[in-house]
């Protein structure tokens, strides 16, 4: 029983990361429509420049704030600078463009950092939390800082003018534009989040699995399927996506097939999910006008 | 562009010279004093192996507008089909490629029937995943006796017959470069067909083409089958002629790559799909002297690694150059043909 309550934690933890990534994920789709293939890689890169600061002496605190908010100018600038010439180009030259953008983050990563593995400072100690073994403060504060992202996005698109406005930017541009809402910006606004989100992502998962360049490759394929189980536009159903995908994870990853095809699970999560049930749990279907 | 270009009765002058020439180049080595020349034969194989799998990728993305990031797990299984074929049942290699073909055609039919659900953004999605996947997959324990697992599967280079006289690489190339001319031939064919139109018009407007009584589903699936079992000969091509298969050789990587030669090569073209597999080898090749450049040009402080230049360059073609080394060529050509009539206007 404890080992399964362990599992449970462990898949708890991870999933909470899982969650962060596709909180990135749903912000990128919401408000542009697109699936980022590169949003692994800038959470990786965004990671990368926190080490850096961290190690030239920076408070990891300091570093933290400091990461999130280079992330988020770095994710507008991509917005605006690489991916608005190619507004209406065909879906094939924007997964191209994500690619080439995946390439040359994990490049310029190894170019610089070398691909060595490096360790990570957590802000949370990893002591027990009950002393019995069961959870750790690291794993609590790792579901306790996705939990509260979540709650400020919330709030944000709720109850902010600003929200509001990129709400009506992703859902019908052409009347937001009449009613002065800056559609353009709000796209790369939403990009500006997406990055700073996947930043913080990185920043959680870092301590566990060590930094590397390629350190985001397997937990982007996570993210990916559990943007899509809670239903790829809704920020709530990709934080419960995300646990889900992670207890599921590691319970038929310890009970059932093993570790080394957990990728795998993966890979069928996302095409089932694509084809069973393609809004996934809790997203709208839509009905395409012809 | 395209549709000129299927219309065009038979094969061209130009396509006949460069092939030709390309049968030629081994000959080189009769003359060569040069001790490399086994490598460059080496690097061709290489080129006309990528030129394969781009043409399958082509076939799909270009052609039939279905985009797969998960092609290198086509490739993966083609090469381990022919690598367990010669390893285990002590088959000739010619007899693999087949056999690797028919596979990966069906394990294509089999991915093809769930993407035809997907669109765009979504078939991408999935195929990423499979790409990823797929490195663990061939590492799994249960199959390791057949796949040697992490080690992968070492093999014998195939000697060449006796009486042609050739070396083991000029033989390899010949091998490749006789595939390679056999699946452009049948692509070619295929694409000028009925069944060609069909697979266009899908990617034109679908539901145009379904009102037109094309059966969207057959047509795709079938065309993502062939796609992959193209890519699968390239895969077993690879496992001759490296004459080693292993699980991390295989990565999302190799389907980047792919996707650079196709489009570097020319969506929707041909002729693109040799230029693209050319390009890859080469800049794999020269990244180093290119990064020895840049560090001696820029004073740069790092090496530059060959996927910053592949990620650079795929950026800079899709806003200079969206058609790819062909597409600006057939651009210059019409360019030219036609000056006469702009100067007499």
């Amino acid at each position: 029983m404890d080992f399964f309550i362990q599992q449970i934690a462990s898949g708890l933890t991870s999933g909470a990361i899982y969650a962060c990534v596709a909180l990135g994920l749903v912000m990128i789709y919401v408000s542009t429509d697109h699936i980022n293939f590169a949003q692994g890689e800038m959470a990786m890169f965004a990671t990368y420049l926190a080490w850096a600061m961290i190690n030239a002496g920076v408070p990891y605190w300091i570093a933290f704030g400091l990461t999130i908010a280079v992330a988020f100018f770095g994710g507008l600038f991509i917005q605006r600078v690489i991916l608005k010439p190619l507004e209406h180009a065909p879906v094939l030259a924007l997964v191209v463009c994500f690619i080439a953008l995946l390439s040359i983050f994990n490049a310029i990563a190894g170019m610089i950092w070398s691909y060595t593995i490096k360790q990570f400072p957590s802000p949370f100690p990893s002591h027990d939390l009950f002393g019995n073994g069961l959870v750790s403060v690291q794993q609590l504060g790792v579901v306790g800082v996705t939990l509260v992202m979540l709650g400020l996005l919330t709030v944000f698109f709720r109850f902010t003018t600003l929200g509001l406005a990129m709400r009506a930017a992703a859902q019908n541009p052409a009347s937001a534009r009449l009613m002065g809402v800056r559609v353009a910006w709000m796209l790369a606004l939403g990009w500006g989040l997406a990055a700073s989100i996947g930043a913080i992502a990185g920043m959680l998962v870092a301590p566990i699995v060590f930094l590397d360049p390629n350190m985001m490759n397997g937990i982007l394929v996570y993210g990916f399927a559990s943007a899509l189980v809670g239903g790829i536009g809704n920020p709530m159903g990709a934080v419960a996506g995300g646990f889900i995908v992670g207890v599921l994870e590691n319970l038929v990853g310890s009970y059932v097939i093993g570790n080394e095809l957990k990728l795998s699970f993966a890979l069928v999560v996302v095409v089932g999910v694509l084809l069973l049930k393609p809004a996934g749990l809790f997203g709208r279907v839509i009905v395409r006008r012809v | 562009m395209t549709a000129n270009w299927a219309n065009k009765r038979g094969v061209g002058a130009g396509a006949l010279l460069a092939w030709a020439g390309l049968a030629l180049l081994p000959l080189i080595g009769f003359i060569t004093e040069n001790t490399s020349f086994d490598y460059y034969m080496y690097m061709g194989q290489s080129m006309l192996i990528y030129a394969i799998a781009v043409l399958g990728l082509n076939l799909l993305i270009g052609f039939n507008g279905q985009i797969s990031l998960g092609h290198s797990a086509f490739f993966a299984l083609g090469a381990y089909t022919t690598a367990i074929l010669m390893n285990f049942g002590g088959w000739p290699y010619w007899a693999t490629l087949p056999v690797a073909a028919v596979v990966c055609f069906l394990a294509g039919l089999a991915f093809g029937f769930p993407a035809l659900k997907l669109e765009g953004h979504y078939l991408a999605l999935a195929t990423f995943t499979l790409a990823i996947a797929m490195p663990q997959l061939l590492k799994y324990k249960a199959i390791a006796g057949w796949t040697g697992g992490v080690g992968g599967v070492l093999l014998d280079k195939p000697d060449p017959p006796e009486w042609t006289g050739l070396s083991a690489d000029q033989f390899l190339y010949y091998l490749c470069l006789f595939c390679a001319m056999v699946l452009f031939w049948l692509v070619f064919n295929l694409l000028r067909g009925r069944s060609g139109r069909a697979i266009m018009a899908i990617r034109d407007h679908t539901m145009a083409a379904s009102t037109m009584g094309i059966d969207i589903a057959r047509y795709k699936t079938v065309a993502f089958g062939i796609s992959a079992g193209i890519t699968g000969i390239a895969g077993a091509l690879s496992a001759i002629t490296v004459a080693y298969v292993a699980p991390d050789s295989f990565t999302l990587q190799l389907s980047i790559s792919f996707l650079v030669g196709l489009v570097v090569g020319g969506i929707a073209s041909l002729p693109g799909c040799l230029i693209g597999g050319a390009f890859i080898v080469l800049v794999q090749n020269s990244a180093q002297s290119i990064s020895d450049w840049m560090k001696g040009t820029f004073a740069l402080r790092y090496d530059v690694p060959a996927w910053a230049i592949y990620g650079v360059l795929l950026l800079a073609l899709m806003y200079v150059l969206p058609d790819g080394i062909a597409g600006g060529c057939a651009r210059i050509r019409a360019w030219w043909t036609t000056r006469g009539r702009r100067e007499a206007q």
